[in-house]
């Protein structure tokens, strides 16, 4: 065997352990959430004596704790309802975010004028304030407006997630070359078909992007809608999980994590199918951010 | 300094009076919703908090106004004090292992080993997870194992900690992975290529050629986790709420787990109201803490950033 060849083949057996080994971590990087699976199936006295047994034998609880689970309400909601209102303030806060902050990109990267970059400025700073800073005002100003209510709320999350979309989208918009659009003046746009016609296509990358970073935010958010909500009548997936272990008293595991179960597998479900886009959304927002 | 503000503020060019006069006439359109729900998202209940920070209230209609006397207060509250030394040790600690190992990730999943996609997704996955679930997970996990030893991750501080560590360790590297590996891959082959030639070690090139190159990425990821940390709240309050508690000498409490931001939301939502002036105070703190570290960070980093 030549040197080469050799050194060529250590290559390969070197890569093989490395495999091996990050297969390994694998295993163990999944541990937690086959931890949530096998005990959302375990009679709950066993969830916190024995959570890593496999629910066999007297421990095995069958389907008792989803439906146990789908009884437990947090004020008005039960599991369904949270899950509905999560996906609906999910979606719309989205889109909204998505179509508003994106005008208002256009707006500023191509008028540019004092207001503009006061705009800009304002946004950008509102990305390195922390909630807790505005938790209480905001929570205040809701209730006052009648933002207090799963419809609405989307508007509050329009304006407190406002900063980083405005800041990605304006610095997307400026690599747009601005020719496209002075043709389509010259040929008679007016400027919200320019946007919808013109604008909205190139900016597709950056709308996945952000749509990415926003629905995560939005889908797994606790505080601000625990605070912002009516919390008697409407509940989203983290308040609902948030209730049913953080009050005192009886807590019944199993239940939980078969909720918290149910409640992880279409986000998993979500990652696989929109993996790429995913990641490299992610990529895109923090090398922007 | 000046031209660092100017930069990080810069509205960016793109004038052309040709397309600025039409849109003008649609501002109702383009700029107005955005600009509306962000007064009443983020410009109002900021200014109003600055406020409101200066006052003693219980709701926002019975503000009186009295001076610095809620910033004395937080500055002598030992819960406050500890929440932030807390803080910060948490925050430093779980940036380095943070990115350490995600980097150690990142550069093991750009060495062309098979089965780097399924490593990529399985890596990032804890990330889509919610913070409330995540420490529920986690709380039942170092439970399931504690109670084998006669105790709880409410009943120690340090492996509140350590467990909170974990917690993070597990959610965040998948996520500054990615950012490494986008990094690792905009690396120009030919540099590597010519370290190749002139002899460089495996070592060398990673020192000297791979990690200045990928500078941005670091500055991004440091300064990503370290904010995180800073304001981590959601995986604080459901992996030990602040647990476990000591009584002081005055018979207040101080809970010894409690980060800068839950601090503040106990402040705000305990059971004195009378406290909320000062909790409204703490958080002016925290904003100005948060801000000026992000600002910090930054900077320093930035200076090392190879010229591209």
């Amino acid at each position: 065997m030549s040197k080469k060849q050799k050194t060529l083949s250590a290559e390969r057996r070197r890569k093989t352990i490395l495999s091996i080994v990050l297969a390994v971590i694998c295993i163990i990087w999944i541990l937690p959430i086959l931890a949530v699976v096998i005990n959302s199936f375990k009679v709950n006295t066993f969830v916190k004596t024995d959570t890593f047994a496999l629910p066999l034998g007297e421990m095995w609880a069958s389907f008792g704790n989803f439906i146990k689970g789908f009884g437990l309400q947090s004020g008005e909601s039960n599991f369904w309802m949270a899950a509905f209102y999560s996906l609906f303030i999910t979606v719309v806060s989205t889109g909204l975010i998505l179509l508003f902050t994106s005008m208002a990109a256009w707006y500023i990267a191509r008028v540019n004028s004092k207001i503009c970059k006061l705009v800009y400025f304002v946004c950008v700073f509102s990305m390195v304030v922390p909630f807790q800073m505005v938790m209480f005002t905001l929570s205040k100003t809701a209730d006052t407006l009648k933002l207090n209510t799963p419809w609405t709320i989307p508007v509050i999350y329009l304006g407190f997630g406002a900063g980083l979309a405005v800041f990605m989208f304006t610095g997307f918009v400026k690599s747009i070359p601005l020719e496209i659009e002075e043709a389509a003046v010259i040929d008679g746009c007016n400027p919200v078909k320019i946007y919808f016609k013109v604008v909205l296509p190139m900016l597709k990358p950056t709308m996945i992007s952000v749509g990415v970073l926003e629905i995560m935010w939005v889908w797994n958010d606790y505080l601000l809608p625990y605070l912002v909500l009516d919390r008697t009548k409407y509940s989203t997936i983290p308040m609902l999980v948030q209730y049913l272990k953080g009050s005192y008293g009886t807590v019944d595991l199993g239940a939980t994590m078969a909720l918290i179960l149910l409640s992880i597998i279409p986000v998993i479900i979500f990652y696989l199918i929109c993996q790429k886009h995913i990641i490299k959304g992610v990529a895109a927002g923090a090398v922007k951010g | 300094m000046k031209k660092f503000f100017k930069g990080l503020f810069a509205t960016p060019p793109g004038r052309s009076h040709l397309i600025i006069n039409p849109i003008r006439r649609w501002s109702p359109l383009f700029l107005l919703p955005m600009v509306l729900a962000f007064a009443i998202g983020f410009v109002w209940p900021f200014i109003h908090g600055i406020y409101l920070s200066f006052c003693k209230f219980k709701t926002t209609s019975d503000a009186t106004f009295i001076g610095f006397g809620n910033y004395i207060k937080a500055f002598n509250d030992k819960g406050f004090l500890h929440a932030f030394w807390y803080t910060a040790l948490f925050a430093i600690v779980s940036l380095i292992l943070i990115n350490v190992l995600a980097f150690l990730a990142a550069y093991l999943l750009t060495q062309n080993i098979k089965g780097t996609n399924i490593f990529r997704t399985v890596f990032f996955m804890p990330n889509l997870i919610g913070g409330i679930v995540l420490g529920y997970i986690w709380s039942m996990i170092f439970d399931g194992i504690l109670t084998h030893f006669g105790t709880s991750i409410l009943m120690d501080t340090n492996l509140g900690f350590w467990g909170l560590i974990i917690l993070m360790l597990w959610q965040q590297i998948g996520y500054m992975m990615i950012i490494y590996i986008a990094g690792l891959q905009a690396v120009p082959e030919d540099i590597l290529e010519a370290a190749k030639i002139d002899g460089a070690t495996k070592k060398q090139t990673l020192f000297r050629v791979i990690i200045p190159n990928v500078m941005p990425s670091i500055t991004i990821c440091t300064f990503l986790s370290l904010t995180n940390g800073f304001k981590l709240f959601d995986q604080n309050l459901a992996l030990t709420a602040g647990n476990p508690f000591v009584f002081q000498p005055d018979g207040s409490t101080v809970k010894t787990t409690e980060m800068l931001a839950l601090n503040i939301y106990n402040t705000f939502y305990g059971d004195n109201a009378n406290a909320r002036g000062t909790a409204q105070a703490k958080a002016v703190l925290f904003f100005i803490l948060v801000a000026v570290i992000g600002i910090i960070q930054l900077r320093a980093t930035r200076n090392k950033e190879v010229q591209q």
